[in-house]
């Protein structure tokens, strides 16, 4: 997408300070202008269909041409070669479990003019499905997607610093992490990193209704409860849980950002805030 | 005797309890998760590591008869989303994707309509996942009925870790010199004895181990 280039740290902003802030280079940082004195629901994503974001739905595959999900800008399916490299394959199976194509249904009926991607990294098997995880991340990251939706957690002490690292180095790159809180008494990762959006479930009927929570580590929390997606074989289903939550969050990030592209991620999060339905968004 | 490792494993045996004491253990989460939410049926299924499968370890309620111990691979299907995410979640109307019938359902003719599956986690691992099927189909889906649901997943994942540890204790006897399990029975025996018992059960044990000795 158009606008991944022109904002990344390798482009036109790399003139930008980085390290520090020279006297003359104070004015190179001013703010866009044409920011509101007020953000509102209206100023972030009034209007916008998605066009141009582009979402990658890190998952179980998706369903390509399910009417709910329409086409695919890409799918691939991630596996860990014999010398421990990254293959990163087209994915000729598609969703083996119908969850990524109910995430995808998710975001395109909020956006429904954003570009879907699919990073399978499940279904092969159980044993090294952490190490899948953490490789397929590693790839979307290294894609510049917009947003990756990650309805997915793992409990794995050794695997949370490189996921802290690929955290933080999306956070920089400007693709914004969104995952699914947990909401079990474990400790699980990476929806408890501050770098990543992270979601729980509300639930109203509203699928763009979503709050802020003044008590983290859960950050905000989505539509999560009976919510009618996709499902395998061009079907539906009722669902409920915080990964479905998940998506809704992924969507309305990518509402913003298509109409924002400039946005850093920390400057989306203050967005996210400022629209809430229990903060401004409700008004 | 602390450095021999299948004298301890012997007696853990005996103290820890049997397999078949946390076999009914699980058996009875699966009844008390399932009369909670007026399911009609229940099941926990445990993690075989080396065969990469999901196992039926508990089950009641439909296909209770048929399930028990029938295996599919831990990668696919709802179940291998939930173990390998870690995450829970509710579906309804699951007789519509094909491929969850022909895993969980093949061979006993019931299909469920809804299902809500939490994972088993203990410390860092997935050990398996609590399932219920076919909550009535008039009470509709709340966040507390997901909670509760997370619950009896931790305390099947407590009864889960006990289980597999009794396993390993009786499977390090067993790889043993069968002669060990003498201790096990004796360790248990003496665990089960009160009072007076008891004691006088130590003080024989103690001559006998002085008696072996000399």
């Amino acid at each position: 997408m158009q606008h991944v280039t022109e904002h990344s740290a390798d482009s036109g902003q790399s003139a930008l300070p980085a390290w520090s802030l020279p006297k003359d280079a104070v004015d190179r940082i001013a703010l866009p202008a044409h920011w509101p004195e007020r953000i509102t629901r209206e100023w972030a994503l009034g209007g916008g269909t998605g066009k141009g974001a582009r979402v990658c739905i890190l998952d179980s595959g998706v369903e390509a041409g399910h009417p709910l999900v329409g086409e695919l800008e890409g799918a691939v399916v991630i596996s860990i070669g014999e010398n421990d490299e990254v293959i990163a394959e087209e994915d000729l199976e598609g969703d083996v479990s119908g969850h990524g194509t109910a995430c995808a249904g998710i975001v395109r009926a909020l956006a429904p003019e954003c570009g879907i991607s699919s990073v399978r990294v499940l279904g092969s098997s159980f044993t090294g499905s952490g190490a899948v995880l953490l490789a397929g991340l590693r790839y979307a990251v290294e894609q510049g997607f917009d947003v990756i939706n990650m309805s997915l957690s793992t409990t794995k002490k050794p695997f949370a610093s490189v996921l802290h690292e690929l955290a933080d180095s999306a956070y920089f790159k400007r693709t914004v992490l969104v995952a699914s809180a947990h909401n079990m008494p474990v400790e699980s990762y990476p929806w408890r990193f501050s770098s990543v959006i992270s979601v729980g479930s509300h639930e109203e009927d509203d699928p763009m209704a979503f709050f802020y929570n003044p008590s983290p580590p859960v950050e905000f929390f989505g539509r999560g409860v009976n919510v009618e997606v996709p499902w395998l074989g061009g079907r539906s289903l009722k669902v409920s849980g915080n990964s479905f939550a998940t998506p809704h969050l992924s969507a309305i990030c990518a509402l913003i950002l298509a109409k924002h592209p400039e946005l850093t991620p920390f400057q989306l999060k203050s967005v996210l805030y400022l629209t809430a339905t229990n903060v401004g968004g409700g008004k | 005797m602390t450095e021999k490792p299948d004298l301890r494993a012997a007696v853990a045996a005996g103290v820890v309890g049997s397999e078949d004491s946390f076999r009914a253990l699980l058996a009875a989460i699966v009844e008390v998760a399932r009369s909670i939410f007026g399911a009609r049926a229940s099941s926990i299924l445990l993690l075989d590591e080396k065969a990469d499968e999901l196992v039926f370890e508990a089950v009641v309620g439909e296909g209770e008869d048929t399930l028990l111990g029938s295996r599919f691979p831990a990668g696919k299907g709802i179940a291998g989303w939930v173990l390998a995410t870690r995450t829970p979640l509710v579906i309804e109307d699951v007789q519509q994707d094909p491929r969850f019938a022909k895993d969980v359902a093949e061979g006993t003719g019931y299909v469920p309509s809804g299902l809500m599956a939490a994972p088993l986690l203990h410390d860092e691992r997935a050990l398996g996942v609590l399932s219920v099927l076919d909550r009535p189909e008039q009470s509709l889906f709340s966040l507390k009925e997901m909670e509760l649901l997370g619950l009896f997943a931790n305390q099947a994942s407590i009864a889960v870790d006990l289980l597999l540890k009794a396993r390993t204790a009786n499977s390090v006897l067993e790889q043993g010199e069968g002669d060990l399990e003498i201790v096990a029975r004796l360790a248990a025996v003496v665990d089960g004895l009160e009072d007076s018992k008891r004691d006088a059960g130590l003080r024989l044990l103690r001559e006998l181990a002085d008696t072996l000795r000399a």
